[in-house]
């Protein structure tokens, strides 16, 4: 690339990155994990684990969400705009969940 | 008389016209316009997060209020249709993203070879799930259209450890079903459209436009696939894998 | 009142609007209907939703001749219903939300930020085009007899106990969602990809950061009404359960869901108009707007508190106590960023030189009406407090002084102030504030009396009350009376100046800001060339510097 313009220099905006090229290798090596993950949160819904059973299968649903979100969708490449975005998406809807959860689990609480 | 800015450059610095002529007039670099591109299609993930978020929300306080009832919808769906499904699907992220990779490289056949399995992978996902979507209507499990709770009431020759479920809790199972439709139904749309927009997309690459240094309509809708395969990553434990020991 | 002005305008006898701009640089409908140009489509806006708010005023005016008299006597309760329904519907999905965004935003945002277009002008466009869409699927309800269900939707009411046209009108409320997300989701990539070199965030004027803010709240939240929708639509078409109670749903839960959005939609109304407000005082003042980074984190901590506090609405619902005093306390919170900016505003104004044309006019409206609005909100979100006034005209009182009073205001300061830069005319100067005065008295004696009749326990969304209530109704229906002709006349004299307005020139407020340094009306690139920008927001003596040196721009 030739000089910078001096757009370019004045440009404060932290989007850019390297264009940066995944190999093959890494998808097939997150592919076959998430195939793995797949397999191992069939086989634990198998298992008595009392409550756990949700939370393990939440736990690997989230491993896989974000082995997708890393690799596949590149964010582990991709600029700290892009990272923080995704996190703002999560976080509201871990707003969304949470809040209207203290109204549900306090319903029974008994009376004031 | 020409307006004044406050201090002013010209636009372009010394390679004036050598744009390329898919870069648009209102951005100054084709980087500027690609980082663009990709942010714009991140704030629209944003909005899809939100939008299935809701019913997600709405899937957790029922499951918390009427958690036998869900164990017992949950039982009547197809495990391995299920499992196989997102076998499918993770395969279609793997094979997306291959395209991508494609893409980047400049090979038209290769990407062309991924895109195509991409649709086919899309395709047998519609399809197991219409099977199962029609299993279900079969069983009269449809809420508000042909539901019935006899399945709940009875013993379930499949898992004979299970006790049959009182009519009021067996009439919550329709509350599953609901969230079940609304859930699976909300992803396939997307899958449609998916499918519908990887067929456009497998037309214009086949013409050369993607492999020519211009790939950002290819790498923003692998985010868009990718992120559907994530609602489902979610999705298939929530639905199908509730107590499966019982 | 001082007859100063800071208005400067080119000498009119030899004054002329440019040869070249946005208005004739193409012909013909289809250059408008397929146009990418914001300016064009800011246009497109502004018509529509003039449009809409008509219709939406009509609705308020049925609203309050029927309720001169006690009784239910000028139509039946159930269209009184409708009626209410489609003034909240109207107001809120087709006027408030898209006013400042979708008009003064989509005009003056990129030209702000130095930039040619916004970031996806034919996203832009799509934009206009669901908004129009969502028009007509809403007054297909209306004329297809209606939905009585209130803006809210609530269920179990909407999904289960009406036979009005609830589908209709979700599908086209859920179609204006999305034409807000697109606005949204634009304006965020455009601030962060398309400032001109030198345009640091901190040097942004705060309408940018105001619609900043409220494009986060556009593209987070309208999602969940979205869904929302599309669930009662399901359960009010096919009978899925999920808010029907006998089929073990849970009608609260459509309530969290809705007002999940429905609280940061009050902000997403709002904040654009916190963003005019901040413009206009600085520019009537000659003075930076005092305390411009707390102005601006303000911004962005009233969206992300408004994400918080969505309960409030619901205290006498249902829920838990326990939750309802988190979102109390929460409630408490969230109004001291909005006071933050009053005080600015307030010691932008200290040792100012504070001239009174009607842009100003609006804007001290704003101030005052907004703080008292505010204020009510306050007491509304203190759990004591709201049992007794919810469901009351109390909310309606305090509702439409932030909304009406606060936020039309500010929309009518913004299509004042940036009237010149938009169409290179002037409109009449003493008109404009006759009107401005017109409406502020009209408001006032609109919406006071609804304080008073909320607190001594008049329901709202009744169409009979008890007699006693009568002579504050009455007043209340004079004032809408008066509110209605300080609105009307602006449609008059603004369309009148498009022809026989003064000539404007580039800059008729001496304003700082990267718009007014361009031709009236802008160019369709905007820019000659790209600007590159070294000095701060609202730096008046690098403007004076500048016109020193400058002759007046016109054609």
């Amino acid at each position: 690339m030739s000089e910078p313009t001096q757009h370019e220099v004045l440009d404060t905006e932290p989007t850019h990155h390297a264009t940066h090229i995944v190999s093959p290798k890494v998808y097939g090596v997150i592919f076959a994990s998430l195939l793995f993950f797949t397999g191992l949160t069939v086989a634990a819904s198998y298992l008595e684990l009392g409550v756990f059973n949700a939370i393990v299968a939440i736990a690997i649903a989230c491993i896989k969400a974000v082995l997708v979100i890393l690799f596949f969708m590149h964010v582990k490449y991709s600029s700290r705009l892009t990272k923080l975005t995704v996190a703002a998406g999560f976080f509201t809807f871990f707003v969304l969940i949470t809040m209207s959860l203290t109204d549900y689990i306090s319903r029974a609480w008994g009376l004031w | 008389m020409d307006s004044q800015a406050i201090a002013t450059q010209p636009a372009h610095g010394q390679e004036e016209h050598g744009h390329p002529p898919y870069l648009r007039h209102h951005f100054a670099t084709v980087e500027q316009q690609r980082e663009t591109a990709s942010f714009g299609m991140w704030l629209f993930l944003l909005t899809e997060i939100m939008f299935f978020g809701g019913m997600f929300t709405a899937y957790m306080i029922y499951r918390n209020w009427y958690y036998p009832a869900f164990v017992a919808g949950s039982h009547q769906l197809k495990i391995w249709a299920g499992t196989m499904n997102t076998a499918v699907l993770i395969c279609s992220s793997f094979t997306m993203a291959m395209g991508v990779h494609a893409a980047e490289i400049r090979k038209r056949s290769a990407l062309l070879r991924w895109l195509t399995l991409t649709i086919l992978l899309g395709t047998v996902f519609l399809g197991i799930k219409a099977y199962e979507w029609h299993d279900e209507w079969v069983h009269h499990h449809v809420p508000g259209l042909n539901f019935s709770i006899s399945d709940f009431t009875h013993v379930d020759p499949h898992y004979l450890a299970d006790k049959p479920l009182p009519p009021d809790m067996a009439e919550k199972t329709q509350v599953y079903f609901s969230l079940y439709f609304a859930m699976t139904g909300m992803h396939a749309l997307h899958m449609i459209i998916g499918v519908s927009i990887l067929l456009i997309l497998l037309v214009k690459a086949w013409g050369g436009a993607y492999t020519t240094g211009h790939m950002t309509t290819i790498e923003n809708f692998g985010l868009y696939w990718h992120f559907v395969d994530i609602v489902w990553i979610f999705l298939f434990p929530l639905l199908y894998l509730i107590s499966r020991h019982q | 009142m001082s007859t100063a002005t800071i208005v400067k305008l080119p000498p009119q006898e030899t004054a002329r609007l440019p040869k070249r701009s946005y208005l004739n640089n193409e012909y013909g409908l289809m250059s408008w209907l397929l146009t990418g140009d914001h300016k064009r489509i800011a246009i497109l806006y502004l018509i529509s939703i003039t449009f809409f708010f008509f219709i939406g005023g009509a609705m308020a005016g049925l609203i309050r001749l029927e309720l001169l008299t006690p009784q239910s006597d000028l139509m039946a309760a159930d269209t009184y219903n409708k009626v209410f329904s489609m003034h909240g519907i109207i107001m809120v999905f087709l006027f408030l939300v898209p006013s400042v965004p979708a008009t003064i935003g989509n005009f003056v945002l990129p030209i702000m930020v130095g930039a040619k277009d916004l970031a996806f002008p034919k996203i832009n466009l799509l934009s206009w085009y669901l908004y129009i869409f969502a028009g007509c699927f809403t007054l297909a309800a209306l004329v297809l007899g209606g939905v009585d269900t209130g803006w809210t939707f609530t269920t179990p009411l909407s999904t289960h106990y009406l036979n009005t046209h609830v589908i209709t009108a979700g599908i086209g409320v859920f179609i204006a969602g999305f034409s807000s997300i697109f606005t949204g989701l634009n304006f965020i990539v455009t601030v962060h990809r398309m400032r001109a070199p030198g345009m640091t965030w901190f040097r942004l004027p705060l309408f940018v950061w105001s619609h900043y803010a409220a494009s986060i709240l556009m593209v987070l939240g309208t999602p969940v009404l979205a869904i929302t929708l599309v669930l009662v639509i399901l359960e009010r078409a096919i009978g899925i359960g999920v808010f029907d109670p006998t089929k073990g749903g849970d009608p609260l839960l459509f309530q969290h869901l809705f007002w999940f959005y429905s609280h940061p939609a009050v902000y997403i109304m709002i904040l654009p108009g916190m963003g005019v407000i901040s413009e206009v005082i600085s520019t009537f003042s000659r003075k930076r707007v005092f305390g411009y980074t707390a102005v601006a984190f303000s911004s962005v901590a009233i969206a992300v508190f408004g994400f918080f506090v969505w309960a409030h609405h619901m205290f006498i619902m249902g829920v838990s106590n326990y939750s309802a005093l988190v979102f109390s306390l929460l409630t408490m919170l969230v109004a001291v960023p909005s006071a933050i900016k009053i005080f600015n505003w307030a010691a932008t104004l200290y040792k100012g030189s504070i001239t009174f044309e009607t842009p100003m006019l609006y804007a001290f409206g704003f101030m005052g009406l907004f703080t008292i609005g505010g204020l009510t909100g306050v007491f509304l979100g203190s759990l004591g407090m709201d049992i007794h006034l919810t469901e009351t005209y109390f909310i309606v009182a305090h509702f439409h002084f932030v909304m009406v009073g606060g936020m039309l205001m500010a929309y009518l300061a913004g299509i004042h102030f940036w009237w010149p830069k938009m169409t290179g005319r002037m409109y009449p100067e003493a008109l404009s504030k006759l009107a401005a005065l017109v409406t502020f008295i009209g408001f006032n004696l609109t919406f006071f009396p609804q304080f008073v009749l909320g607190y001594l326990g008049m329901p709202r969304r009744y169409a009979a009350y008890p007699p006693e209530f009568q002579v504050l109704n009455v007043l209340s229906t004079a004032g809408a009376t008066v509110l209605g002709i300080g609105y009307l006349l602006p449609m008059l004299y603004m369309t009148w100046s498009l022809k026989y307005g003064k000539i404007a020139g580039s800059n008729p407020w001496q304003a700082t800001g990267l718009e007014w340094q361009i031709q009236s009306p802008p160019l369709t690139e905007n820019f000659v060339e790209t600007p590159i920008v070294d000095h701060e927001a609202y730096d008046y003596e690098w403007l004076a510097h500048k016109t020193q040196h400058e002759v007046q721009t016109v054609g």
